[in-house]
């Protein structure tokens, strides 16, 4: 197949960026989309040209390094695919592509395609867990969980934090992110003691990291490589709003040191 | 170099109870006064760092990857292994034990595989406290399943995603420190150099992968989780920034490297299609749980599989292993895949693949069922090749996977470089000579949560330290060693990609150093892989700058490394002149072709000292005796 | 990238600065909440207002005194406390809207090149920021030609038939009328499925309920409005 590729090429964070078009030939369709940059990378370095710089790592699915926007799509137009799973059969011979990286005030782009995500990890930080440190843990059978809920659970837990939700959203909200591993803790009996004040200092720091507000369209679920659910942007709200209105003077003493 | 293992003395079930009491302890009030540097945070290096954290210690945690959650730990699909014996179908910490000692061909210590065996049993509890949503069963109870080469339930799962899930537990306690104040997380920082002073190791030389500005970090302690070496083949299993480079860099520094050529092909890969190909994606094992394995009895068998009468079929493994059938372990599956394809009978475009058909599980249980246990990892087959399982049997075929060597440690973890600690895939404790399936899991995370913590305080509380400064001279040489290095990758200006020169050493390594070895193919190849690393040196193009975010530097220096292991893990594969586990030497085998082990001159770890640039390095020898295992050939027929 | 320690104002130490409604309405979720609760007030009122506008299928003696009811219902305060409150949920949810929008606004300083593909949302969400401003330009309207008759031409004050009949009367007044009863539809149907979203009620079982009960509001509302103004110009009601 012959592909063209109109690829934004920024060279750091305080560079202007611009498209660069690029025509991709003899391109196989049994390539994944990151194998077809490769070889479009490895012509443009023997042709003495800087490559294309792409966040990438496991290749299967999993890690949530890659991702890019193709065609105004998050992960491209495979359902519930990452960029390093898609393959080139998904496209057709003469199609033009245009590739993006994820765009929001607060994933700044590093360079061309790549953009820093530690706003993720900073909500995590704030509250995204369970306080139980190295030796603390009772017998892991001592609480039953009920199989829905751990699957349940299971469900919210398979976000790979790829960013894709911010990406596709339209006010670039973390919500779906920042739901799904509220839902995930607060759905099994080791995740109760922390919940309220989990999901306040999660909210918080999501709010200072400029993340749009969630406008319920669901265009994050879309796109999400792993179908998490909007159901847990409900689970959230929930759990806020019972958080501030009820339960905040109860655990607002004592609890807040516990980190 | 003396290997000294510092094995507790004692019966094996209270060596490790035994040596927490001997070890020194840090007073409560001092910890926070020595700093700890963790390189890598997957399973080891995450779990480490937080557990190190809560202790008091001041943990600095280094990561190339652009979060501390996305290290390889968590591809791991199929799960992790504890002697629970929840199941009460017999399972103890000795079964576990006596399991991998002998899965692992009598290749490791039996005291490290024992603390091993116990401790499985809090990983798991630790697991779950921290919200890991482990399958449970109605009652709310965990589930367990067989794997790979065991014969009792005892692998705990997450869907197909255990290490996605057991790292983003690990994970979650790192981010809690790291928003506590108490680790500061480097990511995209990557180790170049690790700092000696005095003879202990006290920093690392890290380069911001951003701005491309070299670093001196220095600490007490450094502690290396940064996983295997096993992209030294190219296509593999592993994330594609997955390297050597820091295990490397502490080996030139004086670091044992121990067993090298242990590394482990997986029997259920999918195969590759093309020249272009960047990467083999993993089938998880547990899918033999109901998939039958199979390829044609004739020879270039042209029919598509389901015009294959029955009886044309060979269902290899089970007519080889009846008792294990197609959970035989990896090694052994692997190494009767290519056997087949050898002989001419492989299925797909290629020739190199059998099948791992589902029609007769999805007859017995149904699609439902089928779908309900191996949906994702069906989805992800159909989206690769764009065949769909429940139709037409999967393809498979062997890759590289992991590396059972690694950095030689004592018990204690330590390295023979004193300060430098050694855990998880990186080092090469447990797993001897083949890792069985779900270990690795266990292996990172007791590592990081229960051995690390502990063993790192006796060295901290023994140790006088004298006070280092980034001017020191040793600190300042390493870092000019690496700025070197990045100014010689930079000025070759050759004609050839890196990617080039990394697939044909991949390519020497496989044909060569696979999952069949011999003196010729070996010798050959100790001949092949310095030529190839002096035309890298002499016409590898790595365009960019050093002070910028520039991914071909990095790979460039990756792959500069990996030169240099592939040949040490050939030397090893023809030095140790027997065959075992994953490492099968065709003049070492029985008369059905199993591998031969030669007890007699082989029952030890090969550990290999750095001798000097173009100098042959040095074979080490750690005799290993087996009190509680008797030494016998495997047979899983 | 280097991390830092995160500290995170919530609970008392937030309270203190802001007190808790404060520290609860600094919050993006606090704000779509009030937008939520407001936005359920308003559908009831509008609701009931529909209710009671096809009371003029009823005669003009009927709506009259309904109309005349509402007015004196409480010795005529009734009618005030119900305004007050509707002016101070329309002012929270517009306060709100606008807040929460210019932030997104700021979320994504530079956009995508290539139009972004919509994969779930719907036109009903997309235009939710469009349709606020219409329907707020149109509730002035309303305000001025039926409440106060200032844009009437022909305003009786008591006579709210009168009024209607004669008001819609006008082709171009029904159809202002009927244009701006399809964007409350659309503010509706997106807005009723959201603020259960925003209010936490969604559960697996009872989503399809939740679209179901989103789509009948609109329509009872949107085709009980629009009738009248059709019902006027055909005549049916005079």
């Amino acid at each position: 197949m012959n592909i063209t590729l109109h690829v934004w090429r920024q060279k750091d964070a305080k560079s202007k960026g611009r498209f660069v078009k690029y025509e991709a030939d003899d391109i196989s369709p049994d390539m994944s989309f990151l194998e077809m940059l490769d070889v479009v990378n490895e012509r443009l370095v023997l042709e003495g040209e800087e490559p294309i710089a792409v966040d990438h790592d496991c290749r299967e699915g999993i890690c949530g390094t890659c991702g890019v926007v193709i065609n105004g799509r998050a992960h491209g137009p495979r359902e519930r695919t990452t960029v390093c799973q898609l393959h080139m059969r998904s496209f057709r011979d003469g199609d033009a592509i245009w590739i993006e990286p994820w765009r929001a005030k607060a994933f700044p782009v590093i360079k061309d395609l790549i953009v820093d995500r530690g706003a993720l990890d900073r909500i995590i930080a704030a509250g995204g867990f369970i306080s139980a440190p190295t030796g603390s843990a009772s017998d892991a059978n001592a609480i039953p969980v009920p199989k829905e809920n751990a699957d349940l659970a299971m469900d919210a837990a398979a976000c790979i934090g790829c960013g894709a939700c911010v990406a596709a959203c339209r006010n670039a909200s973390a919500m779906l992110f920042t739901s799904a591993k509220v839902a995930q803790l607060g759905l099994l009996p080791q995740g109760q003691p922390e919940r309220y004040i989990r999901v306040k200092k999660m909210v918080a720091q999501m709010d200072l990291e400029s993340f749009g507000n969630c406008t319920n369209h669901g265009d994050c679920e879309a796109v999400c490589p792993k179908a998490v659910s909007v159901d847990n942007i409900a689970r959230l709200n929930r759990d806020f709003i019972k958080s501030t209105l009820i339960a905040d003077r109860r655990v607002a003493v004592g609890v807040e040191g516990a980190g | 170099m003396e290997l000294n293992a510092k094995i507790p003395s004692g019966p094996i079930e209270g060596k490790w109870e035994k040596h927490r009491f001997d070890m020194n302890l840090v007073n409560p009030a001092n910890k926070r006064k020595y700093s700890i540097i963790v390189v890598g945070s997957g399973l080891a290096g995450a779990s480490g760092a937080a557990s190190m954290a809560e202790l008091g210690y001041n943990v600095k945690c280094f990561c190339y990857q652009d979060s501390p959650r996305r290290a390889h730990s968590i591809a791991a699909q199929g799960g992790i292994n504890a002697a629970k014996n929840y199941q009460n179908d017999g399972d103890s910490v000795y079964r576990l034990f006596y399991d991998t000692v002998k899965g692992g061909d009598y290749r490791s210590r039996e005291a490290n595989v024992y603390r091993l065996a116990e401790l499985s049993v809090e990983i798991i509890d630790q697991c779950v406290a921290q919200g890991v949503p482990f399958a449970r069963e109605y009652g709310g109870l965990l589930d367990n399943r067989s794997f790979g080469g065991a014969l009792v339930s005892r692998t705990f799962y997450a869907r197909g995603q255990t290490g996605q899930q057991l790292l983003l537990g690990a994970y979650q306690a790192l981010e809690r420190q790291i928003g506590l104040g108490k680790v500061k997380m480097y990511s995209r920082h990557e180790m170049l150099e690790l700092i000696v002073i005095d003879g202990r190791a006290r920093g690392i030389v890290v380069r911001d992968m951003v701005s491309g500005e070299l670093g001196i970090h220095l600490a007490d302690a450094v502690v290396l989780a940064t996983g295997g070496y096993g992209n030294v083949f190219f296509l593999s299993t592993y994330a594609k920034g997955a390297n050597g480079t820091a295990i490397w860099r502490a080996y030139k520094r004086g670091a044992a490297f121990a067993d090298p050529c242990f590394t482990q092909i997986h029997p259920t890969c999918i195969p590759v299609t093309g020249e272009y190909q960047s990467k083999l994606t993993l089938m998880s094992e547990s899918l033999r749980n109901d998939g039958r394995i199979w390829v044609p009895k004739q020879k270039g068998e042209s029919r598509p599989a389901g015009a294959i009468p029955e009886e044309e079929r060979d269902y290899y493994l089970e007519r080889l292993y009846p008792a294990f059938g197609n959970l035989a372990p990896r090694d052994i599956s692997s190494r009767a895949a290519k056997r087949v394809c050898d002989e001419g009978r492989g299925v797909g475009p290629t020739g190199l693949g059998v099948y791992l058909d589902f029609a007769d599980a999805i007859q017995r249980l149904g699609a439902g069922v089928i779908g309900e246990k191996y949906g994702n990892l069906f989805e992800m087959y159909e989206r690769i090749t764009d065949e769909d399982p429940y139709k037409v049997p999967m393809r498979i075929f062997p890759a590289t996977h992991y590396t059972m060597g690694g950095l030689w440690v004592d018990y204690n973890l330590m390295s023979t470089i004193p300060g430098c600690f050694v855990i998880g895939e990186a080092n090469f404790s447990d797993h001897g000579a083949n890792r069985l399936g779900a270990s690795a899991l266990m292996q990172g995370l007791a590592d990081g949560y229960f051995v690390i913590p502990y063993t790192i305080g006796d060295y901290l509380a023994s140790t006088k330290f004298e006070k280092v400064s980034e001017d020191h001279p040793q600190a300042q040489a390493a870092k000019a060693e690496v700025e070197e290095r990045i100014k010689r990758l930079l000025s070759v200006n050759g004609k050839c990609t890196i990617m080039s020169f990394h697939r044909e050493l991949g390519q020497i390594m496989w044909e060569h150093c696979g999952m069949s070895r011999n003196r010729a193919l070996l010798e050959e190849a100790l001949q092949k892989i310095p030529a190839v690393r002096e035309r890298f040196w002499e016409d590898v193009r790595v365009p960019g700058d050093g002070d910028e975010l520039n991914q071909s530097l990095e790979y460039a220096g990756r792959v500069a490394d990996f030169l240099e292991i592939g040949e040490l893990i050939c030397l090893d594969a023809l030095e140790r002149e027997e065959s075992c586990g994953a490492h099968f030497r065709e003049e070492y085998q029985t008369e059905d072709g199993e591998a031969l082990r030669d007890d007699e001159n082989y029952a030890h770890v090969a550990a290999w000292e750095y001798a000097g640039e173009g100098k042959k390095p040095i074979r080490n020898v750690e005799p290993l005796t087996f009190e509680y295992v008797p030494l016998e050939q495997r047979s899983y027929k | 990238m280097e991390s830092s320690a995160i500290s995170v104002a919530v609970g008392a130490s937030a309270a203190k600065r802001g007190g808790y409604v404060g520290a609860f309405y600094g919050s993006t979720v606090g704000k779509k909440v009030v937008m939520a609760v407001t936005g359920v007030i308003l559908v009831l009122f509008v609701i009931g207002h529909m209710i009671g506008n096809l009371q003029i299928y009823l005669g003009a003696e009927s709506l009259n005194h309904y109309a005349e009811l509402l007015r004196e219902l409480g010795h005529g305060g009734l009618i005030w406390v119900v305004r007050g409150g509707l002016l101070a949920a329309v002012v929270l949810h517009i306060w709100s809207a606008t807040a929460l929008t210019l932030g997104s606004w700021a979320a994504r300083p530079i956009g995508y090149r290539r139009r972004q593909q919509w994969q779930e949302s719907t036109y009903a969400s997309r235009t939710m920021r469009w349709g606020g401003p219409i329907l707020f330009l149109f509730i002035v309207y309303h305000l001025l030609h039926l409440t106060t008759g200032t844009v009437h031409g022909d305003f009786v004050v008591g006579d709210v038939y009168h009024n209607v009949i004669a008001g819609f009367s006008i082709w171009w007044v029904s159809a202002i009328y009927i244009v701006a009863q399809f964007a409350l539809g659309l503010h509706l149907y997106h807005g009723v499925w959201s603020m259960l979203q925003t209010l936490g009620l969604s559960h697996a079982s009872y989503n399809r309920l939740r679209m179901g009960f989103a789509i009948f509001v609109t329509f009872i509302v949107v085709a009980g409005n629009i009738s009248i103004p059709l019902a006027v110009l055909t005549g049916a009601v005079s």
